[in-house]
């Protein structure tokens, strides 16, 4: 079943926690991964193969550069589910 | 028709010996910064590299190779005329042909015997274990030397960010022998071309030759999808490794990765499972990343510092630049 764009942002917040250890409440919409959460782009890797899991996506190498925000990041999995 | 003769089939292999050359010079992350305007945290955060080893410009790929050869070779219990056929995988020897494994059989004084180097870049070594393997238990041939042996400090860009910071130079050495009881279990080994420039050259000697402003070609790599590669996709081969050896991660005393990046190292053992029995191997923090040295270096120094080890199963991966890999789980000499 799709998860709700709210369901992916509480989900993707989970995952960023689990990685990097930040507080999930930390992990707003607009925040950039790199630039405001200071995830790098190995942690990033880690936190997008764990997207694909939880939200039964995939999200190819050459899409990940695109997800500079948690909203693109949010966007693409609600997308990517309904495809 | 007559029936063709062939070797006697059905016996073993292991490995007998092991040794290996370390680099000279400890080259810290302090002494790489500047080009690519890092920091030692930076280097130490993603990669957990402190000193890559490299060498001098004094010293070839084939004296690397020799040292760790007859250091392999005395650990076997074995002399030079003994051998019988000398494996080298390499990628950075330099020249295409002749091979470096042809010219060290004159420096070893091994005989004539069959001699020739493979190009699997990291998973060089697992994928030359994989041929001696089936060549001595099909009979074909015996005490066979493997060496992984790279001066990767030749093609590197001090100010490339992808991937020169992490490399270092060295050999490490095996004797792949006959053997009673099984030593080495079958290879899980394959490539994936579609990933063909995912770490690559930045051009070819071709290149070179037709225009002379061309740069040396050095190595870059797309970090972040060799990362997901290296861990998500080798935790399958390394899966399948276990399987076809018929065993399970609690069996192993030692699981040896590729030492590429510490990263990858500490989230392919948690994505195994590992128990906390199995000792990992995390040479590259002082060794840097020897592509295909890599396995024989931090196997030689598992078994010089966990005596114990002696004896136990290994599980060995090697993956890099093809894409190519191969895994197996070998009895430590």
């Amino acid at each position: 079943m799709a998860h709700t764009e709210a369901e992916v942002l509480s989900g993707l917040a989970e995952i960023v926690n689990e990685e990097t250890g930040l507080a999930p409440e930390a992990v707003e919409p607009s925040k950039s991964f790199t630039d405001d959460l200071d995830i790098d782009s190995i942690s990033m890797m880690t936190i997008v193969v764990n997207a694909e899991k939880k939200f039964s996506v995939k999200i190819p190498d050459d899409d990940v550069k695109d997800l500079v925000t948690v909203q693109d990041a949010v966007d693409y999995i609600v997308k990517a589910q309904q495809a | 028709m007559p029936t063709l003769q062939t070797p006697a089939p059905n016996r073993f292999s292991r490995i007998a010996g092991i040794g290996g050359y370390r680099a000279e010079h400890a080259v810290p992350n302090a002494d790489l910064v500047g080009p690519i305007d890092s920091s030692d945290e930076w280097i130490r955060q993603r990669t957990g590299i402190v000193t890559r080893h490299r060498a001098g410009e004094d010293v070839a790929v084939l004296d690397m190779c020799e040292e760790a050869a007859v250091e392999a070779i005395a650990n076997a219990g074995l002399k030079p005329e003994d051998i019988g056929a000398v494996l080298i995988a390499t990628v950075t020897f330099g020249t295409p042909t002749p091979s470096a494994a042809s010219a060290l059989t004159t420096r070893l004084g091994t005989g004539p015997v069959p001699a020739w180097d493979i190009s699997a870049a990291c998973a060089g070594y697992c994928y030359a274990i994989a041929q001696a393997d089936g060549l001595v238990r099909s009979g074909t041939l015996d005490n066979i030397l493997v060496i992984g042996v790279e001066k990767l400090s030749d093609f590197i860009d001090p100010t490339d960010r992808t991937i020169s910071f992490l490399l270092g130079d060295g050999a490490g050495a095996v004797v792949v022998t006959s053997s009673d009881t099984p030593g080495i279990a079958r290879s899980v080994w394959g490539s994936k071309g579609e990933n063909w420039e995912t770490i690559r050259m930045t051009n070819s000697f071709l290149d070179l030759r037709d225009d002379r402003e061309t740069p040396f070609p050095t190595l870059r790599q797309d970090g972040p999808s060799v990362f997901r590669w290296a861990v998500w996709d080798m935790a399958e081969v390394a899966k399948e490794a276990l399987e076809a050896a018929g065993i399970e991660s609690k069996d192993l005393a030692a699981f040896v990765p590729h030492q590429a990046n510490m990263r990858i190292i500490d989230e392919l053992a948690k994505q195994l499972k590992l128990p906390d029995s199995v000792v990992v191997a995390r040479d590259i923090a002082d060794n840097g990343n020897t592509s295909a040295a890599s396995i024989p270096l931090a196997t030689e120094r598992l078994l010089r510092e966990n005596p114990e080890l002696h004896g136990g199963l290994a599980l060995q991966i090697g993956f890099g630049a093809g894409l190519v890999y191969a895994a197996q789980v070998i009895v430590l000499p």
